[in-house]
Parts: structure tokens; C-alpha cells; sequence
């Protein structure tokens, strides 16, 4: 295991399954994937996330890809894992980093999400970009869940 | 402890916030590592530590025989959004409002 790049952790008042159909079904992605601006579109994630298969990372209304990558670990309802690439580098494994999804029950109606980046280090444009959005995407992901509603937008 | 209060008591000390500003520097960092720069015993250091383990700003993570400290944005993003962004939407609606008012219209294309 490389060191991670980012540790992301949520608490979520939910079940396991219901974090793990919001990680893989491109409607229910569409909802919470969202930017902090209101002008940011919307994206959701396409695959059929068997291991080895590719994913999608897609602008909802132009379904234009501005991330791809290649699904490494698929246990529902506990860990999913993906490598995470330009379109550009979809060839070159060697610019891919690595996401992966933990979501541990903690008794009570709670779900402990964690999500890990890793290899990140030798991009730090993409590193910029991402330690910024993840804790918006979480956020409104924990919101969604546990209300049905996303954070407000400006 | 609501978890609310448990972020804001954890950001309440100096120590803790300087914890978290050399995890944003440097992220992943060992117990021995972030002692280099706090002027305090490791066991005082570890005290704090787990207080913010606790509020969700710092998680531990076990590689090899170390144990590696990463912060935690999430839980601060959410006092964010309920603590700072609602209220400047609500001064930008009051300014909306003055401006209404003063100018005896709502022009939309302001």
C-alpha cells in the first residue's frame, strides 16, 4: 500500500447499502455530485463496476468525461476502489491514482465512510483540484442520505 | 457530546489548530513527527491528538508499524456551510433588499 495522498472520513446516519447505491448509481450520483457554485455541473459515474471494467466520470448535461479510470475492487456493500485519470491518460497506468471507498457500519444507524486518495503526489494540479472537492462532495453526500436534500448552493 | 460541539471545543485550543495547520502543510505525519514542532510533551501531544481523532478533524492511519495522521476537512467544511455561508447569503439578501428599497425597484438585472 503507498501512502495516501488524502483521508477523507464521514459519519452518515444511514445503512451500508444505502452509501453503497449512492457510490455506484449514476441517478443517485447526479444528486449529491455536485460543486459548491451553482453554475458547476452536475456529474455521475458510469459503469457496470465489475473489476477491471472501465468507469466514467460525466458532466450530466453534456455527457462530456472529464475523469476515467478502471474499477480495482468491487465488495458490496463495503469497499469499492477505482483508479482515477485524465481522459488523455487513460493508456498510461503509471498517471493514474487511486481512489477507494470503505463504509464500515458503527452500530446504532451510523455508517463510517472513508475515502482514501492515493498516488496523487507527483500531480499536483489534480491534487489541488481534487483536496478541495471531496469535502463538498461528502458533505452533500452525508446531507442526501440523511435528508434526501443537498447543501444550498451560492 | 453533540458532534458539533466536539468540533468546536477541538478547534478551542491553540495546540489543536497548530496540529491541523502542520497536517495541512504536510499531511500524514507520525506521532513523532508533529511532536517536532509542538513545544509540549509527546503525552500532552497524544491527549490533543486523540481529542481531535475524536471530533472527526484528524484520522489515524496504521501503515506498516506506523501510524499516520491525516486531517480531516470534512467536519469543518459542514461548520462552514452551516456556520459562515448562510449568513453571508443573508447579508447578500439584505443588501439585495437595500438596494430594492432605495431604488424603488426590482430590476433583475442588477
Amino acid at each position: 500500500m503507498t501512502t495516501p495522498s488524502f483521508v477523507y472520513v464521514t459519519y452518515i446516519a444511514t445503512t451500508p447499502e444505502q452509501v453503497w447505491q449512492a457510490l455506484v448509481d449514476p441517478k443517485v450520483i447526479r444528486r449529491y455530485w455536485l460543486g459548491t457554485k451553482s453554475d458547476s455541473p452536475a456529474h455521475e459515474n458510469i459503469s457496470d463496476w465489475q473489476p477491471g471494467s472501465r468507469w466514467e466520470h460525466r458532466r450530466v448535461h453534456t455527457g462530456a468525461v472529464d475523469i476515467v479510470g478502471t474499477v480495482v475492487e468491487h465488495t458490496p456493500p463495503r469497499r469499492l476502489a477505482f483508479t482515477w485519470a485524465r481522459p488523455t491518460d487513460f493508456d498510461d497506468a503509471t498517471k493514474h491514482s487511486r481512489v477507494s471507498f470503505e463504509i464500515e457500519p458503527q452500530g446504532s444507524g451510523l455508517v463510517r465512510l472513508t475515502v482514501t486518495h492515493d498516488g496523487l503526489d507527483d500531480d499536483p494540479k489534480m491534487l489541488a483540484g481534487i483536496s478541495g472537492g471531496w469535502p463538498q462532495i461528502l458533505s452533500n453526500l452525508k446531507t442526501f442520505l440523511e435528508t434526501g436534500r443537498v447543501l444550498p448552493r451560492s | 457530546m453533540d458532534h458539533t460541539d466536539k468540533v468546536f471545543k477541538a478547534l478551542a485550543d491553540p495546540s489543536r489548530r497548530k496540529v491541523l495547520d502542520l497536517l495541512a502543510a504536510d499531511n500524514g505525519q507520525t506521532l513523532g513527527a508533529l511532536c517536532e514542532h509542538l513545544d509540549m510533551k509527546r503525552q500532552s501531544a497524544t491527549q490533543h491528538i486523540d481529542i481531535l481523532i475524536d471530533a472527526n478533524l484528524v484520522t489515524a492511519v496504521r501503515k506498516g508499524r506506523e501510524k499516520l495522521h491525516f486531517i480531516n476537512p470534512v467536519p469543518i467544511h459542514e461548520v462552514y456551510e452551516r456556520w459562515v455561508r448562510k449568513f453571508e447569503r443573508q447579508r447578500l439578501g439584505l443588501l439585495h433588499d437595500l438596494k430594492t428599497q432605495l431604488e424603488g425597484h426590482d430590476d433583475d438585472n442588477a
